[in-house]
């Protein structure tokens, strides 16, 4: 076990589990949310020369999939420090 | 010189191109490839699994489903892109900390079973079959258009070609080969999208030109939005809206899942994240291949909108009443020779007219659009050349990613590890070629004999892909109470129940394919998404009341939960 204890080892999975499910919480919302279940909702807001649902579904959801993984690529890394597991 | 020279130039120079990468790296680096740890950098690695990604489907078919489809394309904009968030985020640091080379020796181990092996084995291959049955109609359309031939010759020398390159190195150099391949197939589609973006909105960047302004002749703004125009014109012709498009909102939904849980499902793309050093490589890899895929598909729906336009006022006229076929541009007379655009003169007026209904008089095939935009829009040979270079590039750098794979699956994980354990590696080696070959013929067959079009073939891969491997991988990592019953009777029944009703709907009676007749109303290409709901339903009941997981498992799914101590990644 590379964990001092069975606590932080649990403590490092619960706060991971915590980080993916709340990135993936965003990335469900601009995709099935903003793309599709309320797209008609929001395609009554013009923004630039788009309904704003369909900017969503072909432009939106992919910038914001992108920054997503960035975002986890630098928090997973500070876990795994904070915790000690990081690889050398 | 014209476009016929340049293009066999261009294409002979990229094709000149690979085969040298493929040879110098192949010197140094057999062992590296296969035992991973060899590391590549995580920025190539991205761009080396991007160009394995975007396949012919991506390149020559999607932005043509787009532009024909408007909102509805859509699903595959997000389906593919998104499911690189799942893979990043749940399946590659996990994966690669396991640090073995196949998906089915992840699953064979932490199943604790030769059947959940074998289970995986068989969903590996027939994923990679399927997909790879969309790639050769995709180069057949290539190289019809430049052959100036029909579209079966086209795939049968695609066949030859795909075969040739396979067999000369495009297996041991494939990773820089396929860097190579994603430089010329990205500078092949941004090129064409950024000259029309500049004809017609004035913004270099096709993603603003998108939402912009038509401009006229003389670069001043018409104060007509793109989007509202196309919308115009689709109403005019009898198309649904083309931000809103036709499929109902349950389907959009569903297929837009088996896409994405699909996408994080695939063999051929999971394999790429073991190839890497760290841990921590496998995460930011992942972001990099989708920087790189994004770079494109954001491209896609901007290119999509701007050749229908294009497309509509140059067959019907700025008044929309038909333009007369005699002073037709030379691409309509082109493409029509492959068979892909077809005119029939219903009312005998002399005039081509495009629209939806019996009075449309041009039947064009989808997947001509990206090919026939540099010529729609009058851009100069050398564009139209680079753009044949580049589907090929799509084309041969996912096949050989997935020929890889077959023969790794059928030669490796299947004959060696489960029916015949002490081959030898001559033989091995045979069977890996049988395999490779094999692919290809089916390939090619699928390729004359379309179900569908070619993303619609490839899409059905991603329902098997989601409803097989996805879970029993998340399962797998995240539940330490999975046990082999468990989850080999959820990978048999998800696939099962997902093939069937896709066999049932596309092969044996398609009649019945309409939403009338299907479950919920969810068509074939999106009933992977329930198929994989099944899959975790029957595996969490079935492993309720079986035997409880051994410890030396339980502990292993615990080791792979953190990066410290990752090894090299090795080859059993």
């Amino acid at each position: 076990m590379s964990f001092e204890s069975n606590e932080k080892a649990e403590g490092y999975w619960r706060e991971n589990l915590r980080l993916v499910l709340s990135l993936l919480a965003v990335w469900a919302f601009v995709s099935f949310g903003c793309g599709i279940l309320l797209v008609d909702v929001l395609n009554e807001i013009h923004f630039m020369g788009f309904k704003l649902g369909f900017w969503f579904a072909q432009q939106g959801s992919m910038y914001v999939f992108v920054a997503l993984i960035f975002v986890y690529v630098a928090k997973a890394n500070a876990l795994d420090k904070k915790y000690d597991v990081h690889e050398d | 010189m014209d476009v016929q020279t340049l293009t066999y130039l261009i294409v002979g120079v990229t094709f000149a191109l690979y085969i040298g990468i493929a040879i110098w790296s192949r010197a140094g680096s057999t062992k590296e490839f296969y035992v991973a740890g060899g590391g590549v950098p995580p920025v190539m690695n991205g761009m080396a699994t991007a160009a394995d990604w975007m396949s012919a489907a991506s390149f020559i078919s999607l932005a043509g489903i787009v532009s024909f489809t408007g909102y509805d394309g859509s699903v595959y904009l997000m389906g593919w892109t998104g499911g690189y968030v799942l893979l990043a985020l749940c399946m590659a640091p996990y994966l690669r900390k396991f640090g073995k080379f196949t998906v089915p020796d992840f699953i064979g181990d932490r199943y604790y079973s030769q059947a959940a092996r074998t289970v995986a084995v068989v969903c590996a291959i027939f994923i990679c079959f399927t997909y790879i049955a969309g790639q050769m109609r995709g180069v057949g359309v290539v190289f019809s258009r430049f052959l100036e031939v029909d579209v079966e010759t086209g795939v049968y020398i695609g066949m030859a070609v795909v075969f040739f390159y396979a067999v000369l190195g495009g297996m041991k150099g494939i990773t820089y080969t396929q860097v190579a391949q994603y430089c010329v197939l990205i500078f092949a589609f941004m090129v064409p999208a950024i000259f029309i973006s500049v004809m017609m909105t004035g913004h270099v960047l096709p993603q603003i030109g998108f939402g912009a302004e038509l401009i006229d002749a003389a670069g001043n703004g018409t104060g007509v939005y793109l989007l509202d125009k196309l919308d115009g014109l689709s109403a005019e012709l009898g198309f649904s809206q083309y931000t809103e498009g036709s499929k109902s909102m349950i389907d959009v939904f569903f297929i837009t899942g088996a896409l994405m849980f699909g996408t994080a499902g695939l063999p051929h793309v999971i394999v790429r994240f073991f190839t890497v050093p760290k841990v921590k490589d496998a995460r930011v890899s992942a972001g990099w291949a989708l920087v790189f895929i994004a770079i494109m598909y954001t491209t896609i729906p901007a290119l999509a909108a701007f050749s229908r336009v294009n497309m509509i006022e140059t067959i019907n006229g700025p008044e929309s009443t038909g333009v007369a076929y005699e002073t037709a541009p030379e691409w309509i007379k082109n493409w029509e020779k492959t068979g892909l655009i077809t005119w029939d003169d219903k009312n005998s007026d002399g005039n081509m007219y495009y629209a939806k209904g019996p009075e449309s008089e041009m039947k064009i095939d989808r997947d001509i659009m990206v090919l026939a935009t540099p010529e729609i829009a009058n851009l100069p040979a050398w564009v139209i050349a680079l753009v044949a270079a580049g589907g090929l590039a799509a084309a041969l750098s996912t096949s050989a990613g997935l020929l890889l794979v077959i023969s790794t699956s059928v030669s490796h994980d299947l004959l060696k590890k489960n029916l015949m354990p002490d081959i030898s590696d001559k033989k091995e080696l045979m069977f890996a070629r049988i395999a490779a070959a094999l692919g290809i013929v089916m390939a090619g067959y699928f390729g004359i004999n379309p179900p569908g079009f070619v993303a619609a073939v490839v899409a059905i891969a991603f329902g098997l892909a989601a409803s097989s491997l996805f879970p029993a991988i998340i399962m797998g990592i995240f539940s330490r109470t999975i046990n082999k019953e468990g989850a080999i009777a959820g990978m048999v029944i998800g696939l099962a129940f997902t093939a069937s009703y896709i066999i049932y709907f596309k092969f044996v009676n398609v009649a019945d394919n309409n939403p009338d007749n299907w479950f919920l109303g969810i068509s074939p290409e999106g009933i992977g998404m329930l198929g994989m709901v099944i899959n975790f339903a029957v595996a969490f009941a079935v492993s309720k009341v079986t035997a409880a997981v051994p410890q030396n498992v339980v502990d292993m799914v615990e080791g792979i939960r953190f990066p410290k101590g990752a090894g090299e990644a090795h080859d059993h």
